[in-house]
């Protein structure tokens, strides 16, 4: 009997004519495609079109191409299905995968246009006037009193009873990637690029590695259900602190980082003997209840010196009533995560098929609080799938605060989107703990590729913003009025708060 | 919340800070009605302002006590019904608490001690990694859920009466035990699900369990002469804390259930 009945996904051709025999792409590659007999051999079967041989080859004589094997025509059965039986009736395993949800549900961010002005209410030139993005995550008061300040002008009464905010100068933050699930080194890098463009990253939940002690207050600590890492230090060395609940790649699901990641640094980051499978329950044992988590995130507080603490969850179904509990339970901001976004790991099955789209999850969330009156008391951020400055204006108009990038962010650092992440053999070197690819990523190489990305978001987000007539993006925020739906029914429209376009 | 009454019982909370005595290093606190908040800022001062004994009277419920301080010489004294969460995130000092405790009981503790003479409530312990917690009487649900051990952080949780379902859950280090003998119980020694998704450390029961009531992750043994090497100085320690004869506790054969893998889950995928 054969092996396996799965054929290639990929196949690689090398132009041996080309060919410098050099070997570079066997070193490269870290799934170990290539072997070397006189010129390079690539084993088909091993790739996951990541590119990383075809970046680095001096002679650029790789080709990666899909293998157009034919299968019988049958719009039931993709061969994506037919490969998963094949493969689960080999291996008798649960299908785990990395990254976002790959399948062909409608995309609503691209059913939805933007406003500009024209004649009336001229536009704004960002390039030549002040257009504000900066952005504060956290409760704002449900009235503010002022006084005049003797000088002609008036100032807040009582500033002091305003709770601490976190200032953003842009609204964007880099989603919670675990040092264990990715490299120090991609930690490294989020961190500079953090401080330096005035923004947040999030450490996961795999605790707070000793090198990023500098960028403490750029960075926001996570608290799962493992509780990896989570002792007074790390909670006091963060900007802000965040329950993870959910992920929008695995709702209700909880984590297994596999024991070949946790190597010696990884170990005592999170503060568990080398080796052993790092283990995230499903839920928070100590949360069964909205009562429960007001007790944590009041704990937290407690713990911390009354820091800003956020509650992390995946867009589900009843994702307005959750979030509704989760202000009320006293969260100082929620983080919205949608069913396209990205894992180091997580069944195949969960992520393809469980929660809904952020674009959904923002709109009915920021209706609820709006409609309880209770939007001022959490900032809401939004992520699962951000992949342009498009998306993030989309997204604010519909009543998010900020967004989180961070396959976006990968993607910055090498990422080829090849879903390879819950392998460990990163060939670019980012969601890894070999050292042979982590040393891939330098940190100062990696900051200034993310401090880019988002300077140039930044830029188009004041376009957009200057193109509605608008100088700061506190205007556009659940401005729904400034979108239009094109092809979308009138039922998705109803629940996104969106007139289709002619409206 | 915050109705105040010259006369008649509590009818609640009240936000004002509690009368606090110093006399040397040692703050006697009074926590009657005064909302948890307070109580705990007065701590947080006491102890910042060079106390090393904070005594708490009349407490009802107050949470969050002893929550993230750190220091291996401090000292805390609960008189009364310690609320939810006490000593969560603690790192080093000792809570006495000298009545029963309600849940969350060294929550995600780092390293000190707690000493309850009496009962506590559910989720005692949860992920909790460094540190001792000696409890006299019985406990409830979700027990130890997640503990685990690091390098020199091993923590140790001794439960002297019965237990309900869930103990040692998800457990990935450190020691478990339940003696089954100050309780007020009469069902089993423990419930079921024990140990189940254990990874680490190990769990004794004074007494024997059913299989049924023992999760698939644990091998199931009876505790040998050199698992009692490591038990006698945790018994000993915890019998001096509540007066009990480390003797008696120990002539009972207890059962041992320690993990099967490291990695439970390790061959439950396959990769796409």
């Amino acid at each position: 009997m054969p092996i396996s009945l799965i054929q290639p996904e990929f196949k690689v051709k090398i132009d041996y004519d080309k060919c410098h025999k050099c070997g570079r792409c066997v070193q490269q590659c870290g799934w170990g495609v290539y072997s070397f007999n006189e010129r390079p051999i690539p084993d088909d079967s091993k790739c996951r079109a990541c590119h990383r041989c075809v970046t680095y080859c001096p002679a650029h004589c790789i080709n990666i191409t899909k293998n157009d094997l034919a299968y019988r025509t049958n719009d039931h059965w993709d061969p994506a299905l037919r490969k998963a039986v094949w493969r689960q009736a080999e291996t008798g395993g649960v299908m785990l995968t990395g990254m976002g949800n790959d399948k062909p549900y409608q995309n609503i961010f691209d059913h939805l246009v933007l406003d500009a002005c024209q004649v009336t209410n001229p536009s704004i030139d960002p390039l030549r006037e002040p257009m504000e993005l900066r952005t504060y995550l956290g409760r704002k008061p449900d009235n503010v009193d002022v006084e005049p300040d003797g000088q002609g002008g008036y100032r807040l009464k009582g500033g002091d009873k305003i709770s601490k905010n976190i200032k953003l100068n842009t609204p964007i933050i880099f989603s919670p990637m675990s040092y264990g699930s990715v490299s120090l080194n991609v930690h490294k890098s989020l961190a500079m690029a953090a401080e330096r463009l005035g923004i947040l990253m999030n450490t996961g939940e795999g605790g707070l590695h000793a090198d990023l002690y500098p960028y403490q207050d750029n960075v926001i600590v996570q608290v799962a259900s493992g509780r990896f890492g989570v002792n007074p230090e790390y909670l006091n060395r963060g900007a802000a602190i965040e329950i993870k609940v959910g992920q929008g790649a695995k709702p209700g699901i909880g984590g297994h980082l596999p024991g070949e990641k946790i190597n010696k640094e990884v170990s005592e980051t999170r503060m568990i003997p080398q080796g052993s499978d790092a283990i995230s329950p499903a839920p928070h044992h100590d949360i069964y209840s909205i009562e429960d988590l007001r007790q944590l995130i009041y704990s937290l507080k407690e713990a911390s010196g009354y820091k800003t603490v956020g509650v992390k969850i995946a867009a589900v179904h009843n994702v307005a009533a959750i979030a509704s509990g989760i202000v009320r339970a006293g969260a100082d901001y929620v983080y919205l995560d949608g069913f396209r976004g990205g894992t180091g790991a997580a069944p195949q099955i969960i992520r393809d098929n469980v929660g809904i789209p952020i674009e959904i999850a923002i709109a009915v969330v920021d209706q609820r609080l709006r409609d309880e009156g209770i939007r001022n008391q959490a900032s809401i951020i939004a992520a699962g799938s951000i992949r342009s400055s498009a998306d993030l204006a989309k997204a604010i108009a519909l009543g998010a605060d900020a967004v989180g990038i961070g396959s976006t962010a990968l993607m910055a650092m090498g990422c080829h989107l090849c879903q390879g992440c819950h392998t460990g053999s990163c060939s670019w070197g980012l969601t890894t703990q070999k050292p042979e690819l982590t040393r891939r990523v330098d940190p100062e190489w990696g900051a200034e590729r993310l401090t880019n990305l988002v300077n140039a978001w930044s830029h188009e987000l004041q376009e957009i913003l200057g193109a509605l007539g608008v100088n700061a993006v506190e205007s556009l925020r659940g401005s729904r009025e400034r979108l239009r739906a094109i092809g979308l029914d009138q039922q998705t429209c109803d629940i996104l708060g969106v007139k289709p376009a002619g409206r | 919340m915050t109705q105040v009454k010259d006369s008649g019982p509590i009818v609640g909370y009240v936000q004002v800070d509690p009368e606090v005595i110093i006399e040397g290093d040692v703050a006697t606190i009074e926590c009657k009605s005064v909302y948890y908040k307070h109580v705990n800022q007065a701590i947080r001062t006491a102890f910042a302002g060079g106390v090393k004994t904070v005594k708490l009277m009349n407490v009802n419920g107050q949470r969050y006590i002893g929550t993230g301080i750190s220091g291996k010489d401090l000292r805390i004294e609960v008189n009364g019904t310690a609320g939810q969460d006490m000593a969560m995130f603690m790192d080093g000092p000792t809570v006495e608490v000298f009545g029963n405790a309600q849940d969350g009981v060294g929550n995600t503790m780092n390293a000190g001690k707690v000493v309850i003479h009496g009962d506590a409530g559910d989720v005692l312990g949860y992920g909790m990694r460094g540190g001792k917690v000696f409890i006299k009487g019985d406990v409830g649900y979700r027990v130890g859920i997640h503990m685990k051990a690091y390098e020199s952080l091993v923590p140790i949780m001794v439960c002297g009466g019965k237990s309900r379902d869930f103990f040692g859950e998800y457990m990935a280090g450190g020691l478990l035990v339940l003696l089954g003998m100050n309780s007020q119980f009469d069902g089993p020694l423990v419930g079921g699900y024990v140990g189940t998704g254990m990874h680490g450390g190990a769990i004794y029961l004074r007494g024997e369990v059913e299989p049924w009531q023992i999760g698939k992750e644990c091998g199931i043994f009876t505790a040998d002469e050199d698992d009692l090497k490591v038990l006698r100085p945790v018994i000993e320690e915890y019998c001096a804390a509540f007066d009990m004869d480390a003797e008696e506790v120990l002539s009972q054969p207890f059962t041992k259930l320690v993990p099967i893998s490291h990695r439970p889950y390790g061959k439950l995928y396959t990769y796409v």
